[in-house]
């Protein structure tokens, strides 16, 4: 303890922001709009976010994310923080969060603060100690700019129900696809738990959303919603699996999204867990797939036809991968096939679909027009007819080796 | 030919009112001339007679279009979006054939724009160039945006900072934002802005949020292009972590693992005793324990947590339903959702006290397929309604009620083994094995799914049953 308080704010915040890198989530979208243009506080949102820098791993920078301390009392094999690393310890006080993420935010670094946390004492006081933060925040500097608040799945609701009032967006990650990966890897944390906090936070987010008799508006509970993370490629779950309980936490607790967070080397990692290459082309087609299950009508089985083995496919994306095994329902033609089937030719995305259908009302569609809609060609054109192009070689034995790369050495971490 | 100078500032408004004037004297496109700023004169230029104040009405979408065009560098620009206005005049809907090479030109070059702001919202860096500690405390900062967009993205700046004072500069214009007012003004060069401590704290975040495992730097490249890299305090560091990246990865990847701090073991020891199941207190807690930790079918996996039965131990009325639904299963209460809500209307008219009944299910995990955001319900098959019956047995042997309620055919399946002519056996008393009355009725979200004029018929008949099952036990 002694050496801890003679941290500096800089010491503390290079082992805090390195402490909450594993997190993938850093979105600023969504939810309410709000601003400062009266003078009488900070901050603004805009519903769509911005990511202020991005470093040199591609991921955006939007917020100040970091963990309020990294001691922890739970021993995670996949985690940095767990109580068995040796990784240096930190805390920060709530008003240096504060004053971090105000200063960082006048100078326009960030959209607002990710806060999350290691288990400390309680999981009651680390929550409290979280909302107190949010609460200087709102209360004391007024501020209008985003705030995501990790919730610790123990912790009484009512400190929850507080967190989602000032937060724009809750979270809590299941971290591990199965029940089973989640007790072989994180003991202490409890699965059944988990689902009933993101139950309450449905509830507690779909009750504030009802008008009181007197037509009073409650205060809005986490406007832009809570979202969950998975590791990708620490236990041995395939993308099947993977896919299914993404699919059951949308459904069930309205998420607005799971993030898929490659397994990546850590500092002083554990026995329990070897260390690989992190699967970024795995996460990818998972993100991939994603989208697909929710914005272009497939669901799980049928991205599954494509993968024999219950993961997707990493040369070929999975909608390409579902075409060339679904080569019956093609080609579509693009002047007459309806939103649905159009959403299913590879290359064509959900932009593109809308400009066919605006214009085809007027006059029918040749193919330049395709690229000028943003329809990419080089992979669509097999699978569709225009008014001038109707395919050759959909049947063709090598159409998946046209799309795939061409075979690299293997190589070594 | 008609020559049209547009002011550096407020260019769209007087875009706009030249378009209407010359549209109104049936200008063709190819005969004017626009420009920006101070007016170089064109010799076969005419000066601009005034023009009649023109109505000219387009659609909505093309005013969102040539308020983003306006402030592409394109010298061309005023005219593309003249020569489109032309069009419109014959054809209304031009704008909406994404096909058409002008319309694609126009809609490109408003995308542009509109990225160009977006950067310019993102990797504006502001300097503190006042005191800390005055009541609106003073901030500057130096941008070189592609397009002419620093008058489009002031609104933006005044919306966030709204309670300090700011000044944007570009090599265009600069933007003033004092006392909560906006001021356009001529552009400058590059201002000596003093250094601020908080950019080398801004340092530090950057280069330890960084993942040195998962270098992407095209990725980086591609949302954070290296024109705007001399103006971010954090760019500076770029080059040195993508050097040490792979070397600071396989050096995770070599080190053996540690040994784990002493306390470890202390705090992992303790927390696991704590975790260990607690012993029973009384027969409920047993029997609502040994329910969380049911796997006897796959139920679980899908649900969110088991919902026992709800009610005194000692009530004389038992009510047994179907299984949790989409609220009973967030809630971990049964008879919460839409049926339950009906249900505690119809029990309220007919005098049965929901609170002095056990109310429980047949099954006790909800079963559902997922859609997108929904749940659609499915009803419990014979196995799980089965593996389920053990349950309800224990409940049953702990309440040991004066009277079951039965509802619906999973109730009745399970209770009885038969779950056939529902319709027909409600109503009626039928004994159970160990000699217990049950009553059977419907569920109440078989009333839900009926049509207005067959509800109310069935629903008076459901308002008798609860009623009669009321009077047995009162």
């Amino acid at each position: 303890m002694n050496a801890m308080a003679k941290l500096s704010v800089s010491e503390k915040l290079a082992i805090l922001s390195d402490a909450a890198k594993y997190d993938a989530s850093c979105a600023s979208s969504g939810g309410q709009r709000r601003d400062s243009r009266d003078g009488s506080g900070i901050g603004s949102t805009t519903g769509s976010g911005i990511c202020h820098a991005y470093a040199p791993d591609g991921r955006c920078i939007s917020l100040l994310k970091i963990l309020m301390t990294n001691f922890c009392i739970y021993d995670c094999a996949y985690c940095v923080n767990r109580v068995s690393s040796n990784v240096q310890r930190a805390r920060f006080t709530p008003e240096e969060v504060v004053d971090l993420t105000l200063e960082f935010y006048r100078r326009n670094y960030i959209e607002g603060l990710f806060l999350s946390s290691g288990i400390i004492r309680s999981p009651d006081d680390t929550m409290a100690d979280m909302v107190r933060i949010a609460r200087l925040l709102r209360e004391e500097h007024r501020f209008r700019g985003y705030i995501h608040l990790k919730t610790i799945p123990d912790a009484a609701p009512e400190l929850i129900e507080q967190a989602g009032l000032y937060a724009d967006r809750l979270s809590i990650n299941v971290e591990l696809p199965t029940d089973r990966a989640v007790k072989d890897y994180a003991p202490e944390k409890n699965p059944d738990q988990i689902r009933r906090a993101m139950a309450d936070v449905r509830v507690m987010k779909e009750a504030r959303k009802e008008q009181s008799y007197t037509g009073k508006r409650p205060r809005r509970f986490a406007p832009a919603g809570q979202s969950t993370q998975m590791i990708v490629g620490a236990d041995g779950a395939r993308d099947m699996t993977i896919l299914k309980t993404s699919t059951r936490l949308y459904s069930s607790y309205r998420l607005k999204r799971v993030y898929y967070s490659a397994f990546s080397p850590i500092p002083d990692s554990s026995a329990a867990l070897p260390l690989i290459k992190p699967p970024l082309m795995r996460e990818h087609r998972l993100y991939q797939a994603d989208w697909l299950l929710r914005f272009y009508g497939f669901d799980v089985d049928e991205i599954a036809q494509g993968t024999p083995d219950g993961n997707l496919d990493l040369e070929i994306d999975p909608k390409l991968a579902w075409a060339l095994a679904n080569r019956h329902v093609f080609p579509v033609d693009v002047n007459r096939a309806d939103r649905e089937l159009l959403l299913r030719v590879p290359g064509i995305g959900a932009k593109t679909v809308g400009r066919l259908l605006a214009t085809r009302r007027h006059r029918t569609i040749r193919y330049d027009d395709l690229r000028r809609m943003g329809a990419n060609l080089k992979q669509a054109r097999p699978f569709l007819t225009a008014l001038d192009w109707s395919p050759r070689g959909l049947d063709a034995a090598d159409l998946r080796a046209r799309f795939a790369p061409p075979p690299e050495q293997l190589q070594l971490i | 030919m008609r020559a049209v100078t547009l002011p550096k500032i407020g260019t769209f408004e007087a875009w706009r009112d030249a378009a209407r004037g010359l549209l109104a004297a049936g200008i063709p496109p190819e005969n004017v001339l626009w420009s920006r700023g101070t007016p170089e004169r064109d010799l076969f230029a005419d000066p601009l007679p005034a023009l009649p104040p023109g109505q000219v009405t387009v659609p909505k979408s093309f005013v969102s279009l040539a308020q983003q065009v306006i402030w592409h560098r394109d010298p061309e620009r005023f005219a593309r979006l003249y020569a489109v206005l032309w069009a419109l005049r014959e054809n209304r809907r031009l704008l909406e054939d994404r096909g058409d090479p002008r319309i694609d030109r126009l809609n490109r070059m408003a995308k542009e724009v509109g990225r160009d702001k977006h950067k310019m919202t993102a990797f504006v860096r502001f300097r503190e160039i006042g005191d800390r500690e005055a009541p609106r405390r003073r901030f500057a900062a130096w941008f070189e945006p592609s397009h002419f967009i620093l008058e489009p993205s002031t609104a933006f700046f005044a919306k966030r900072f709204g309670d300090m004072d700011w000044s944007i500069f570009t090599p265009d214009l600069s933007a003033h934002f004092e006392d909560g007012r906006i001021r356009l003004d001529e552009g400058a060069p590059r201002p000596e802005l003093p250094h601020d401590a908080t950019e080398d704290l801004w340092r530090t975040y950057f280069r330890n949020i960084f993942n040195p495992a998962r270098l992407k730097v095209k990725a980086m490249q591609a949302e954070m292009p290296r024109k705007y890299w001399h103006n971010l305090p954090e760019a500076e560091l770029i080059p040195e972590l993508v050097a040490e990246a792979q070397s600071r990865a396989r050096h995770m990847a070599e080190q053996a693992p540690t040994l784990a701090p002493a306390r470890a073991a202390r705090v992992t020891e303790r927390l696991r005793a704590e975790m260990a199941t607690p012993p029973p207190v009384d027969d409920r807690e047993t029997l609502e324990a040994g329910l969380a930790g049911c796997r006897r079918c796959p139920l679980w996996e899908q649900a969110t947590q088991v919902v026992p039965g709800e009610g005194p131990l000692d009530a004389r009325l038992m009510i047994v339903g179907e299984q949790p639904g989409d609220r009973e299963d967030l809630e971990g209460r049964p008879f919460v959702g839409p049926a339950g809500q009906l249900f505690d209307q119809v029990a309220a008219r007919a005098g049965l006290d929901r609170r002095a009944a056990f109310l429980t299910n047949a099954v006790k995990h909800f079963k559902f397929a997922p859609r997108g955001k929904r749940r659609i319900h499915q009803s419990p098959g014979r196995a799980e309604v089965q593996h389920c019956r053990w349950w309800l047995e224990q409940e049953r042997a702990l309440v040991r009620p004066d009277l079951i309620l039965a509802m619906g055919a999973t109730a009745l399946e399970s209770l009885t083994g038969d779950r056939r002519n529902l319709l027909a056996r409600r109503g009626r008393i039928e004994n159970l094995a160990d000699g217990t009355p049950m009553l059977v009725t419907v569920h109440p979200s078989y009333l839900l799914r009926l049509p207005p004029p067959e509800r109310a018929e069935a629903e008076a008949l459901f308002e008798a049953d609860l009623r009669d099952a009321a009077r047995r036990v009162a």
